[in-house]
């Protein structure tokens, strides 16, 4: 597939080889449209979010009330901070046009005339790439008011978050926008009711942007062609790991996992076995590199095996590695990030990091692996947010999948395992 | 106090909001650029340009971790040891900087140059391990690449 979110094309980032390249033409397309044909295009093309939920991206815009006495806000998420996950960033690097026209298109559909791009404190150059284009476009009058000659008008915002995970849930980063602790809010009410100051609001990932004027491009009907038929289109996949060539790669959903890693990430070094791969950020379920046949980068087909897609962050571990440390590290992650708002993931988070450190070390206690276990399950669907689940998802798959390495690591250990060292295979 | 060009931009800010208090981090922001962190003087300030309780500033510092909540060195370092990072050896990268430092993570060196911090994931996974320096990703680190990288700063 040729690339459509982010072509090879030298200085596309730059507003004149954009244009050159066909770029604001869509954004003349969709302005020549009634609101609700573009929200129609981008429903038949089967888009759905790729910020990690899946959602379908035409539906979501449907919430928004179709006349609102209250200004109405299109809200961009570019706080990627899912471990694992680094495609946002290239698309504010290397083509940054296209997620500006995207907006203003899903603004008009949306009849919102302010967006606001959230992106995450430590990208301040990236912000700053991104800022030099929304300035050009603006320039160019492809922002502001009356956009081409019709009587829409947009504005466009970027805004520095400062550090913290959670404001990656569109509440919490609503509440952050705000001025306020990231927070996230208990739904309902939803965004679209009650969003930015209790006003209209959307939230959508900056790669589900991006792919609004690729739809207009291609035309509903093609686009949904593309890739798996319930889940299609372009998606950036971010492979990290022990990979030979880590990287972002741009691809149709529903390539085979092992394709990606051996044809698009030049394989495992030293030829070694993988062990286990997480296949779409920290959040996602760790499965067995032995159950990984047949299984594609696509909703369905990871739902059935036992994960999801998440934001495609595909982290791959060989055969050497020490499982106990990786799931230790993830749960330390999600303890540092809880915003404590909720018992269960605010204490649950700290406990299971407590009882994974004596693993770590060699002590735990046999008990200890259904201890974890009952704490899992218990921040699990108990909490404001999904920060809870993005925990207890982990370490519930790790369990369920690897039970041997904690096995192995009770005190006196497994059979012919010496207390405290890493275990293979 | 802010500069009297601080000042200004944050009247300019303030009107792509419904409400001014969503310029809080922002006005941080411009506070820690121009004094290297966030004392109690520049918590008040915030609060009075913004028209909101010191206490909801308070709330909002100490919620995100890119604000300083003491002085730092003239280098921050900031080292990724989560998952994709540790993967790739960033153990290492963080024990050569201590190493060479010769302070833990959450130290400053006494002449004050470099201050050395534990970060978690900063988006840069492809080019495990990884560290960040002011606005610089510095990614596809070894021991050598980092002491090339930090005999380049004053």
């Amino acid at each position: 597939m040729e690339p459509l979110l982010l072509p090879s094309i030298p200085d596309l980032h730059t507003i004149g080889v954009y244009e050159a390249n066909g770029g604001y033409t869509m954004l003349r397309k969709a302005l020549a449209m009634k609101p609700e044909e573009v929200t129609e295009e981008v429903k038949k093309s089967g888009l759905r979010g790729r910020g990690g939920a899946c959602f379908p991206t035409g539906l979501k815009w449907t919430f928004m009330p179709k006349k609102s006495e209250k200004p109405t806000y299109l809200c961009i998420n570019g706080d990627e901070s899912e471990p694992g996950t680094f495609k946002d960033r290239q698309i504010f690097e290397f083509n940054p046009h296209l997620l500006i026209e995207g907006a203003v298109i899903a603004a008009y559909a949306m009849g919102a005339h302010t967006i606001y791009l959230y992106v995450r404190g430590e990208y301040n150059r990236w912000i700053r790439m991104v800022q030099k284009a929304v300035d050009d476009a603006a320039a160019k009058g492809y922002l502001g008011k009356g956009i081409l000659g019709s009587e829409f008008s947009a504005d466009f915002y970027l805004h520095r978050g400062a550090g913290a995970y959670i404001c990656g849930e569109e509440s919490a980063l609503m509440n952050s926008l705000e001025g306020k602790r990231g927070y996230p809010r208990v739904k309902p009410p939803f965004p679209a009711q009650y969003g930015l100051w209790g006003c209209p609001t959307t939230i959508n990932n900056v790669e589900t942007i991006a792919n609004v004027p690729v739809i207009l491009r291609l035309g509903a009907e093609a686009y949904a062609k593309i890739g798996a038929p319930k889940h299609p289109g372009p998606i950036l996949v971010g492979v990290s790991g022990h990979v030979n060539k880590p990287g972002v790669y741009e691809m149709p959903t529903g390539v085979l996992l092992t394709e990606i890693i051996e044809r698009h990430a030049g394989g495992v070094p030293g030829g070694k076995k993988i062990k286990a791969v997480i296949p779409g950020g920290s959040s996602t379920m760790i499965l067995r590199g032995d159950q990984l046949e047949g299984v594609a980068m696509d909703a369905d087909s990871l739902k059935a095996a036992g994960s999801s897609v998440g934001t495609a962050g595909l982290i791959v571990m060989d055969e050497d590695t020490d499982l106990i440390r990786v799931i230790t590290r993830i749960t330390k992650f999600y303890y540092h990030e809880s915003c404590g708002q909720c018992t269960p993931c605010r204490e649950g988070t700290g406990w299971m990091l407590k009882i994974l450190k004596r693993f770590e070390s060699g002590e735990g206690r046999r008990e200890d692996i259904d201890l974890l276990l009952d704490v899992a399950n218990n921040i699990e669907g108990n909490t404001i947010c999904a920060l809870g689940d993005a925990a207890a998802w982990p370490v519930q798959s790790m369990i369920r999948r690897f039970r041997d390495e904690f096995e192995a690591r009770v005190t006196g250990g497994a059979v012919g395992v010496e207390r405290g060292v890493p275990v293979a295979g | 106090m802010f500069s009297e060009k601080s000042l200004q931009r944050l009247e300019e800010l303030k009107s792509r909001y419904q409400q001014p208090q969503a310029v809080m981090l922002e006005a941080l922001w411009m506070w820690q650029e121009e004094h290297g962190w966030i004392s109690e003087e520049g918590i008040a300030a915030v609060a009075g340009n913004l028209g909101v309780p010191v206490h909801d500033v308070y709330g909002v510092v100490t919620f995100y971790t890119m604000y300083n909540r003491q002085p730092v060195g003239r280098h921050k370092i900031e080292v990724c040891t989560n998952v994709s990072c540790m993967l790739r050896g960033s153990d290492r990268i963080l024990r050569h900087l201590q190493d060479r430092l010769g302070i833990a993570p959450g130290e400053t060196t006494p002449d004050r140059r470099f201050t050395l911090v534990e970060a978690e994931c900063l988006g840069a996974c492809g080019g495990a391990p990884m560290m960040q320096i002011g606005d610089d990703f510095h990614e596809g680190l070894d021991p050598d690449r980092v002491d090339r990288i930090l005999s380049k700063l004053a």
